[in-house]
């Protein structure tokens, strides 16, 4: 190796130099920030020291906006004893009994996204992954949460082909079925499309590991791709500031790119299966995946969370570019890379190992008594800090919050004043408009580009409500999980936007049979500088608490996503939600659909007038107004209960959730699913018993003779139940207004995203 | 005694689990293989799984086809060894020139999942024993490179010796020539095709269980032997 040619900027030198102007505000630290350091440090920091502070106190790692509103999921939590593991590890992991356990997170790839979007979601993908690989689980899913501009807008086309593309490239290449999740569009997405990706892992209970450095003299051991000059400052110039300006491509332009990372999943496939065996064989101590802020963050998190310090020489690190100056060697956001703490003896194992799948793997420094994290570069000391100044005692703050101006104008602005179909053609003619429109359109172009059957436990995956997946092949076991939000109901009351996309994933999880019983979130807001963005922000953590503890499912971790916003105008408010759920056999899943002739169709939950903030006030007018539909939680307790005794009883052949778009298009979906037509017949007001968003409701199918025993569980579970028709047919019939033939459904329903995006 | 049947993992290989639990459920025992090894560990036949063999990064299956244990396979799979290559694992069959013509690119360009019909053009096969000539069977197709090609005349050659074993039905998924989906060699050991007869052992994770017919027709041809 050779010597760097150009003077590093070693601790001696910063406290003989102590004027040496520094970068801070361009490495996005505040001087009230970049004084806080020099008072940890009682001197300047180095430039690496500098950078690394930089990253690890970014709003995206540091959280220090959120902070003081995401301890109330901690503080407010609904009892459990389900969560082995729950926030602030890598992810939280739940027991689903038989001595299994399942790991979940979500997190998001927004702002690379938007800048490069092939590698931006790629990448969105693999860091995730490795999320729950560093839990001790085998990763057997993923799913995906996309929301778009509109698909008018001419830039859209080129974001849906890149993102899609890159979700598929590096899940179908890394070997796990993507089994769901959501393709969104608005124009509030304009110029800043989310990427929201989620894993699904399982292990044993006995097969946790921690994210910690502790034993002296245990060695820190690089796993994984060399290190480049990609993603350098992911974490703090790309997710921690606001885009400036769309129509220039200022600040999301071609500039940002080097910020982007880029993704190998093949490397990525061998580092899993080669951790997976490590764990097996009991060779690590500690493990932490390399993520946003590199080594800078996988170093010092392992070190303040373990006993001691950390002595790591960065010039063992291996380089794609051997110019690689230190600072970028400590940030680098290169993927596929991993950091095992092995004891001395397990060293030379290690190394067999990794070379057995083809895994580079270097010895870059060892865990020490002391308790300071030492970074040295040529044997000269560049880095001596308090591991925990680092990971955990960033700056939190308070941020001011206020009511957006305009909240009162927007809720008064009701969808009374909109016409309202009420001819049989008009309503024909809605049903067909909303099964075409974007947002309820098939998503098959989408989907069939995503891998749903390698590891051959797949149970459900798209078009289903929720994904299932069998835990394993010597058990009947499985999980059920959905992903759901709805920006426009959170614009409208943030508070109730969030509790409802928690409804719809809780309600999506027991269409299918299984149980809830955990939560992740990923939560896509503003600016946390703008004071209204704050309040969104606030409202909505609040809201989702709340639900929590009402429905009893506790979060297990997250993420936070701020400056998703172009300018000044921020994103609508944009909670996703993941719930997952447990099922014992998974044999006795429920489909979301029609499968056989003459079954009877009931319709479970009550319905109100509730379209303010629904697709069909968006697709036919396009107004956003009013009040989004009440959360009734007691009723989705209720609802979500009686589906799971239904499923575990055989009394019901398939469930199929109401929510965007109302009976209309839960029926569309359903008929759609096996080709298998409806008679149905409603009530008075047919507007409102088709395209009403009224939550805590589903359709479900019977067959004749275990109806009765359908309602005497829904009376006991106090479930409002109506019969509403019949299976058979091959059209979707609705008394006195209207037959659509299946062809005619499915020409709707499928042509659009193609001609959209294909 | 049954058979035992070999699946090999290349670095990259994705279905490999996939295969060898089909061929537990078809009743033969699994025998993993790996691709640094010149041991064939005394198996019955071999499957070539579906995967990203080194990420596919110079052409699919290119690199595999020089793994140590690709030099005993082609050795045995030309002395008889039944071998079945799938997706990928056709890919390196193509490679090895176990099996003429090469995979390209989608027509559409995209990676495509849907559940997809095929016709059996050939029951001769060690492979196809068990399948009925001119049965319609449903399995999963995935990839983005499986557009069959080769010249005219090795398709015609394909044609007139009764090489092609399965065809696309009801639309053709990504361009391939003659709707092929999938070949054999003069002997009829040596089978790859796109589609994915180890995702359709089981009604609960597959679209059916038409693909263990694959399976078990191996099995019964080497009882048969």
């Amino acid at each position: 190796m050779t010597e760097p040619t150009t003077a590093t900027d070693t601790v001696e030198h910063a406290k003989t130099q102590p004027d040496t102007d520094q970068p801070y505000a361009e490495l996005g630290l505040k001087d009230d920030e970049y004084d806080r350091i020099q008072a940890i440090l009682g001197r300047r920091p180095t430039a690496t020291e500098l950078a690394m502070y930089s990253v690890m106190w970014s709003e995206h790692c540091s959280y220090k906006s959120s902070k003081v509103h995401l301890r109330q999921f901690g503080d407010n939590a609904p009892k459990t004893d389900v969560l082995l593991v729950g926030m602030g590890e890598n992810a939280g992991v739940v027991d689903v009994g038989d001595g299994l356990a399942v790991t979940f997170k979500v997190e998001s790839h927004n702002h690379p996204s938007y800048v490069e979007p092939y590698q931006g979601a790629a990448t969105g993908v693999g860091g995730i992954v490795r999320d729950i690989l560093t839990m001790g689980a085998r990763p057997i899913a993923v799913m995906d949460s996309l929301r778009f501009g509109d698909p008018e807008n001419p830039d859209t086309p080129r974001l849906v082909d890149g993102v899609v593309r890159g979700v598929g490239g590096y899940g179908n290449c890394l070997g796990l079925p993507n089994i769901g999740g959501e393709v969104v569009f608005d124009p509030t997405y304009n110029g800043n499309p989310l990427v929201n990706a989620l894993c699904l892992g399982v292990l044993r209970h006995d097969d946790i590991q921690l994210a910690r450095a502790e034993g002296t003299g245990n060695k820190v051991v690089l796993l994984g791709a060399k290190t480049g000059r990609d993603g350098i400052g992911g974490a703090s110039v790309l997710a921690s500031a606001t885009f400036e300006d769309s129509a220039t491509g200022e600040g999301g332009g071609p500039s940002k790119r080097p910020a982007v990372q880029v993704g190998d999943p093949f490397t990525e496939k061998l580092l899993i299966e080669c951790c997976l065996e490590l764990y097996k064989q009991g060779l690590v101590t500690g493990i932490q995946d390399l993520g946003a802020a590199g080594i800078a963050c996988a170093i010092s998190e392992t070190a303040a969370h373990g006993k001691g310090g950390m002595h790591v020489e960065l010039d063992r690190v291996p380089l794609r570019e051997a110019s690689m100056p230190p600072v970028e060697i400590a940030i680098s956001e290169s993927q596929e890379r991993m950091l095992a703490i092995v004891e001395p003896g397990h060293v030379d194992e290690v190394l067999d190992l990794c070379t057995r799948w083809g895994v580079l793997a270097t010895v870059i420094g060892e865990v020490t008594d002391g308790d300071r994290l030492i970074v040295t570069w040529h044997g000269e000391t560049i880095v001596d800090v308090p591991p925990g100044s680092l990971a955990d005692d960033g700056p939190v703050y308070e941020r001011p919050i206020a009511r957006p101006a305009d909240q009162d104008a927007i809720q008064a602005d009701t969808t009374k004043s909109l016409q309202r179909p009420s001819t049989a053609d008009e309503i024909r003619d809605t049903v067909l408009a909303l099964a075409a429109s974007p947002n309820l359109a098939s998503r098959r172009w989408v989907t069939e580009q995503y891998d749903r059957y390698v590891l051959g436990n797949t149970v459900l995956a798209m078009p289903h409500d929720a994904g299932v997946v069998r835990l394993g092949d010597d058990t009947d076991r499985g999980v059920a999980l959905a992903l759901d939000g709805n920006g426009r109901y959170a614009r409208l009351d943030p508070y109730a936007g969030a509790q409802l996309a928690l409804a719809e994933a809780y309600r999506n999880v027991a269409t299918t049979g299984a149980k809830p019983l955990a939560v992740t979130n990923c939560l896509n807001f503003g600016s946390p500088e703008d004071p209204e963005v704050m309040w969104q922000f606030a409202e909505a953590t609040r809201g989702l608490a709340d639900a929590c503890r009402e429905l009893g499912v506790p979060v297990t971790g997250g993420n936070v996503s701020f400056y998703n916003q172009t300018g000044a105008t921020a994103i609508h408010p944009t909670p996703v939600v993941g719930v997952l759920g447990v099922i014992d056999d998974v044999r006795r899943h429920l489909p979301s659909g029609f499968g056989t002739d003459g079954d009877v169709i009931l319709l479970l939950g009550e319905t109100h007038d509730e379209v303010d903030g629904s697709e069909w006030a968006w697709v036919t007018h396009r107004h956003l107004g009013g009040k989004p539909p009440k959360p009734r939680l007691d009723e989705e307790r209720a609802l979500a209960r009686l589906l799971c005794r239904a499923a575990e009883h055989d009394v019901v052949t398939g469930a199929h959730d109401l929510s965007d778009g109302g009976l209309s298009q839960a029926l569309v979906e359903a008929v759609l699913l096996r080709s298998i037509g409806a008679e149905i017949t409603l009530g008075r007001d047919p507007f409102v018993a088709l395209f009403s968003e009224s939550t805590a409701r589903a359709i479900v199918t019977c067959r004749d003779a275990r109806v009765d025993q359908l309602l005497e569980y829904a009376a006991e579970h106090e479930v409002s139940v109506a019969r509403i028709g019949r299976t058979g047919g091959s059209s979707l019939q609705v008394h006195d207004l209207f037959d659509i033939p299946i062809h005619e459904l499915r020409d709707a329903h499928e042509a659009t995203l193609p001609r959209l995006f294909g | 005694m049954t058979a035992r049947i070999g699946v090999v993992t290349f670095p990259g290989s994705l279905d490999d689990r996939d295969a060898l639990r089909a061929v537990k459920i078809a009743g033969g025992e699994p025998i993993p293989l790996w691709h640094g090894d010149h041991d064939l560990s005394r198996v019955d036949a071999v499957v070539l799984p579906g995967g990203f063999s080194y990420g596919d990064y110079l052409r699919a299956g290119a690199i595999a086809r020089f793994a140590p244990i690709m030099t005993e396979i082609i050795d045995a799979a030309k002395a008889g060894l039944p071998t079945l290559g799938i997706c990928n694992g056709f890919q390196v069959l193509c490679e090895s020139h176990l099996l003429p013509g090469a995979l390209i690119r989608n027509k559409g360009l995209h990676f495509t999942c849907v559940d997809q019909r095929l016709r059996v053009e050939n029951t001769k096969t060690l492979w196809t024993g068990e399948l009925t000539q001119g049965q319609e069977i449903v399995i999963p197709m995935k990839n983005g490179e499986g557009q069959y090609v080769a010249d005219d005349r090795t398709l015609d050659e394909l044609e007139q010796t009764n090489r092609v074993v399965f065809r696309y039905i009801q639309g053709n998924p990504n361009g391939s020539r003659r709707d092929i989906a999938g070949i054999c060699n003069e002997r009829g050991n040596v089978v790859g095709l796109m589609p994915h007869p180890e995702h359709a052992v089981d009604d609960l994770t597959g679209p059916g269980t038409d693909g263990l017919a694959l399976f078990v027709s191996v099995l019964k041809s080497l009882v048969a032997a």
